[in-house]
């Protein structure tokens, strides 16, 4: 059991869930119920890692954070690391792989707010911040509880991007998932079988506790 | 006093004006996609007219020509949605706080009183029905301490017996509500029950505006409304219930026997008389099954399109409108100034056409906090 890997993933899947739940809650309530133009474009662009290979996504990626490109030395001069084959390129890249399972469910539940329930929340003489915070989040709570949910037990699994991105690089870059690969590569069937049984462990909680979560709120609601 | 105009060409081409005294109830009617609903929106600041201007007490909330825009939130107006909109994750007291600056359970238990809903304060929306959450709605709309008070169809999503109770219950409200109050409905017999003002819209235009008495009498008005139930409003004094189902009311000019009044003794009431169901004498009628005969005086006569006339007789200090044919009118050579007694038949007077009238209750303040 390479409890080092497992760690990192897990910081991995934080990171990325604390940076991704601003951005699903702004993204998905403008996409809910902005109308501006491009809006089907940035839809088409939320999803397109969706439909793209995980190593083709990521080899796009390994290529944009090169140090020889823009966004390489930007980070560079920024942070004074680099991108690629660093837990902070493998953060941007997780940021970015996850962004339809973040934003997505977010969409849907803030479609769930009625316009007349926004409208009342001002007329009630709320501000925007105020009509988020009392009204908007606690009724489009369960689609951005299922976005975080979703994308915390994704990035554990990831495994192209990941690799591609960030190598294999022990206590730096080295996933869960790549820690399995490695062992089975290796002929250790067991500790890649000890490592499966605790991501399938993880992943069926975060199941039952969005579950959960959305059973109470529909209850409050009901 | 709250001034409005509003000018647009989308949605709907919208030019209309109106003024409403604080303390009075303006119904704005008209067939829907008259604009009577985006009308009010702009009032709350939830739509923007291409021009107009929106001031209540002095305070501007909208001038497009001073570039003068208030966020919905900004503007000190209480709203009643047509579906309610209530907030569902919140119980019936928690809904009439989340108006309120400075959040008071107390005051806010005692506006729910207010509108007689009594011990359903922690119920939530989806536990209360539809005349209940009507009334969850009034009072969180009132918790905003409102400037202008605006009703979009409120009525309409309850039943029949719910929606005429919520009307008494508003009657007797309204001694409560000193802001200028706009209701919108497409319902006549609701405006002519509640309201003090009416405008008519049309296609965006306002067709008539005034008293609603005078209002319901124009034909113009009338025809932009589809309608031919033209009525009039006449208080009567409950007297008596008689055994036979009936009740014995006086007014102005006579006696009235109408179907049971649910009211007691004593009891001031306004009964709709529809003016196609009135007949017209010269002399005191006898032999008829008509009951109800009132003595009048023909005040004027406005000819209608097709065959009939609209004639205004004077009852005591109070106007019945008569709808009959302008041959009848040249045969009882009516003129005005003339006696003529006003023919009414009981069971022509529907129960729901009979309303309080106005502020049984003492008048008091919406409970401060």
């Amino acid at each position: 059991m390479d409890w080092t890997a497992l760690w990192l993933s897990l910081k991995l899947a934080g990171w990325t869930v604390a940076i991704l739940l601003p951005v699903s809650v702004l993204a998905g309530r403008a996409l809910a119920w902005r109308d501006f133009r491009g809006k089907r474009l940035a839809e088409a662009v939320v999803m397109l890692p969706l439909v793209l290979p995980p190593t083709v996504f990521g080899f796009y990626l390994l290529v944009a954070f090169g140090r020889e490109t823009f966004v390489g030395q930007m980070w560079q001069t920024l942070f004074g690391g680099q991108l690629v084959f660093s837990f902070q390129g493998l953060v941007v890249a997780s940021v970015i792989f996850n962004l339809p399972f973040a934003i997505q469910p977010a969409q849907r539940g803030f479609e769930a707010v009625s316009r007349e329930l926004r409208e009342a929340a001002a007329c009630c003489g709320m501000s925007p911040w105020r009509s988020l915070w009392k009204v908007e989040l606690p009724l489009a709570w369960p689609g951005v509880m299922t976005a975080m949910v979703l994308t915390f037990a994704h990035t554990l699994g990831e495994f192209g991007i990941v690799l591609m991105v960030g190598g294999a690089i022990p206590g730096e870059t080295k996933t869960i998932a790549i820690a399995i690969y490695d062992r089975v590569q290796a002929f250790d069937d067991r500790s890649a079988a000890v490592m499966s049984a605790v991501l399938v462990g993880i992943s069926l909680f975060a199941i039952a506790v969005t579950f959960a979560l959305s059973a109470r709120v529909g209850r409050k609601l009901g | 006093m709250l001034e409005v105009t509003a000018r647009a060409a989308a949605p709907i081409p919208l030019d209309a004006a109106f003024t409403v005294a604080p303390g009075e109830l303006l119904a704005l009617v008209g067939p829907s996609g008259a604009g009577k609903t985006t009308l009010l929106r702009a009032v709350a600041g939830l739509w923007r007219p291409d021009a107009g201007r929106v001031a209540v007490d002095g305070v501007t909330w909208l001038d497009t020509g001073a570039g003068v825009d208030l966020a919905p939130h900004r503007r000190r107006v209480g709203v009643v949605f047509q579906s309610y909109a209530l907030f569902p994750h919140m119980s019936a007291v928690q809904n009439v706080m989340a108006a309120m600056d400075a959040p008071d359970g107390r005051a806010a238990a005692r506006l729910l009183d207010l509108v007689n809903l009594h011990g359903l304060a922690d119920r939530r929306p989806a536990q209360l029905s539809g005349g209940q959450q009507q009334r969850v709605a009034l009072a969180r709309a009132l918790a905003r301490r409102p400037q202008a008070l605006l009703l979009d169809e409120p009525f309409s999503a309850v039943d029949r017996a719910t929606r005429e109770k919520l009307h008494a219950e508003v009657v007797a409200l309204r001694a409560h509500l000193n802001m200028p109050v706009v209701l919108v409905t497409h319902d006549v017999h609701e405006a002519q029950l509640l309201a003090d003002q009416m405008v008519v819209l049309a296609q965006g235009r306002v067709v008539r505006a005034g008293a609603t008495a005078e209002v319901m009498s124009d034909q113009e008005a009338l025809r932009a409304l589809g309608i031919r139930e033209v009525a009039a409003m006449l208080p009567a004094t409950v007297a008596e219930h008689l055994p036979d189902d009936l009740t014995r009311l006086t007014a102005a000019g006579g006696t009235l026997y109408l179907p049971r009044v649910n009211a007691g003794i004593g009891a001031q009431v306004r009964v709709r008389i529809l003016a196609h169901e009135v007949i017209l004498a010269r002399s005191h009628p006898a032999g008829l099954s008509a009951q109800n005969i009132l003595a009048g005086r023909v005040s004027r006569t406005v000819p209608g399109a097709g065959p009939a006339v609209m004639v205004h007789v004077a009852v005591g200090g109070h106007e019945v409108l008569a709808r009959i044919t302008r041959r009848a009118a040249a045969q009882l050579d009516l003129q005005p100034g003339m006696e003529v007694y006003v023919i009414v038949k009981s069971m022509s007077v529907a129960r729901h056409h009979i309303a309080p009238a106005s502020a049984p209750m003492p008048p008091a303040d919406i409970p401060q906090y």
